[in-house]
């Protein structure tokens, strides 16, 4: 059998003190594929991606990078990496940040064709601490491939990028992925996974709480919102057939439905004079939303 | 379970390897050599303090006044890239996380702190040599090129009590609170070790617990090599090597431990 897995956390766990941060999470990145892991702040995005690169041990469980431990060398001379937060040496060119990460791979891409690859070219003889914050980044993206990656963790990666260059990093992101390299990706962005990603991993409280194409989580909720200023009430509404919940927001109802044609028309019927009519599609961002307080409220009532 | 995953991975030659060591040294001396904010004290302040009281108020003293006080400051001018050097970068870099994302990269093990050596170990001779010229070209000290060669080589391998200790330090301290830190352990020592004023003129107590400071050790070998030695050096050697090997070990347990 083939295997496809190249990167894996199996019933990981990961506690710091008395806070747990990942309880029992397993989670597959197969070759090639773009894997966003999306999630609130503390979920265990970023500690997931700790365990993997071998920058912490799992308390419990396992993590394994190419069939090895995350902390030898070898397994680790096949990956690209991007921190959220790492402070390279201000007085170094980029150039040489290029030339020194390239040095600690077996079979680096040349200078100048990472250079080209992260669009960085007339940087190279800049020195790192002159650049903005989204050329910093930039040549971050250029060392995280360097290597000639099997696979990159970007965490984070267009933080205090502005919409051009967000958009010019994906394309290279795209490239790379087209060479076979497979791609980990953290992100706030809900259009940076929906742009990007193949699969998409939804973390809350330290594990999986939904998994699938972007496509599937967004089915997950097949809800549509209808918003409106409506003189009927919620009670009486939530009576109605097909209605899944009523809410009031900003003196404005919303009504959660599968069915909004024939919700909009009741409404439309039972109240001559309701205005501000809006019906909705639920985005990654309220499919996001809808998980993991799905989650909260099943982790509150067990 | 396919193999090809782990046999498919290009073999990193010896010499890929070397090269990465290499690499590694050369950015951390670039990095250093471009960064005023620490070069210019490191270099300036043994330099002018061994021309103001080596050289323009030499006469108030004793004729070997230069040559004593090249040895002074030779180790007051080596203490500083090792404690800086290392203590403070290591400090800031844990907090900023330079370090995180080196110890993620396929860099080879070691390959940070022994650039980070090569650094120290640079301006140590750079120090060294600025110290050794104002001294023979400008105070006239005489000195057989023997005498100038060992005191050199000591100086440069001086820097490395000071480098370990400045390891453990910035494995204990981290960020901003580094330079304070050091500056609390660099003065006092460089004081209490008779680096300025000489050990005989300071109160008995003092005297007596000179030896506990590395700076002692290291002055009392450099006081050696221009010729004004009380003997003992074996001992003195055995007793730096022993501070470089305790506080390299302690650190590197905390390091990871810590990381």
């Amino acid at each position: 059998m083939n295997d496809t897995r190249i990167a894996r956390l199996v019933k990981a766990r990961k506690s710091y003190g008395a806070i747990t941060a990942l309880d029992g999470i397993d989670l597959d990145v197969h070759r090639g594929e773009i894997l966003a892991l999306l999630g609130p702040n503390g979920a265990g995005k970023s500690t997931s991606i700790a365990l993997l690169l071998g920058l912490h041990r799992p308390d419990g469980g396992t993590a394994t990078l190419f069939d090895k431990d995350p902390q030898d060398i070898d397994a680790r001379r096949r990956i690209g990496v991007m921190l959220q937060a790492a402070n390279l040496p201000a007085t170094l060119k980029v150039g040489e940040l290029l030339r020194l990460t390239a040095s600690y791979y077996p079979e680096p891409r040349p200078v100048t064709e990472c250079a080209a690859l992260a669009g960085i070219t007339d940087l190279l003889s800049r020195r790192y601490g002159a650049l903005s914050g989204g050329q910093q980044r930039r040549v971050q993206f250029a060392l995280a491939m360097a290597g000639r990656p099997d696979i990159l963790f970007l965490d984070e990666p267009t933080v205090g990028m502005d919409i051009d260059a967000r958009q010019s990093l994906w394309v290279s992101i795209r490239q790379l992925v087209s060479e076979g390299c497979a791609v980990v990706l953290t992100t706030h962005y809900l259009e940076e996974a929906e742009a990007l990603a193949d699969r998409v991993c939804v973390i809350a409280k330290g594990r999986v709480v939904s998994e699938g194409s972007v496509d599937a989580l967004r089915a997950h909720v097949s809800l549509r919102r209808i918003r409106c200023v409506t003189s009927l009430a919620i009670e009486a509404l939530q009576a109605w057939p097909d209605v899944v919940s009523v809410d009031t927001k900003q003196g404005r109802t919303v009504i959660a439905t599968a069915q909004a044609e024939a919700v909009v028309r009741r409404l439309l019927d039972a109240d001559p004079g309701l205005s501000e009519l809006e019906v909705q599609r639920a985005g990654l961002a309220e499919a996001f939303q809808e998980i993991t307080r799905d989650t909260e409220a099943l982790q509150e009532a067990a | 379970m396919s193999t090809i995953e782990s046999t498919a991975t290009p073999a990193m030659t010896a010499a890929r390897v070397i090269a990465a060591y290499v690499e590694e040294a050369r950015a951390e001396c670039l990095r250093y050599l471009r960064n005023p904010g620490f070069l210019l004290p490191t270099l300036l302040f043994p330099s002018v303090f061994y021309v103001m009281f080596g050289i323009f108020l030499a006469h108030a003293n004793s004729a070997d006044a230069p040559r004593y006080l090249l040895a002074s400051y030779g180790t007051f001018g080596v203490m500083a890239p090792g404690l800086f050097g290392f203590g403070v970068s290591l400090a800031l870099e844990r907090d900023t996380g330079l370090l995180t994302l080196k110890r993620a990269l396929p860099m080879p093990p070691g390959a940070y702190l022994l650039g980070k050596m090569c650094m120290a170990l640079l301006v140590a001779a750079i120090v060294s040599v600025i110290l050794l010229c104002l001294a023979i070209f400008v105070a006239g000290v005489q000195l057989p090129a023997w005498r100038i060669g060992g005191f050199f080589l000591l100086e440069v391998l001086g820097v490395l009590p000071f480098a370990a200790l400045g390891l453990l330090v910035g494995t204990l301290v981290k960020g901003q609170g580094a330079p304070g830190v050091i500056n609390l352990i660099y003065l006092p020592m460089a004081f209490l070790s008779g680096l300025w004023f000489p050990l005989p003129v300071m109160p008995a107590f003092l005297q007596a617990i000179a030896p506990l400071w590395p700076a002692y050790h290291l002055n009392q070998l450099a006081l050696s090599a221009v010729g004004l030695g009380q003997g003992g050096e074996a001992l003195h050697v055995a007793v730096l090597a022993g501070f470089t090997v305790a506080f390299v070990a302690i650190a590197t347990r905390r390091l990871r431990r810590h990381g």
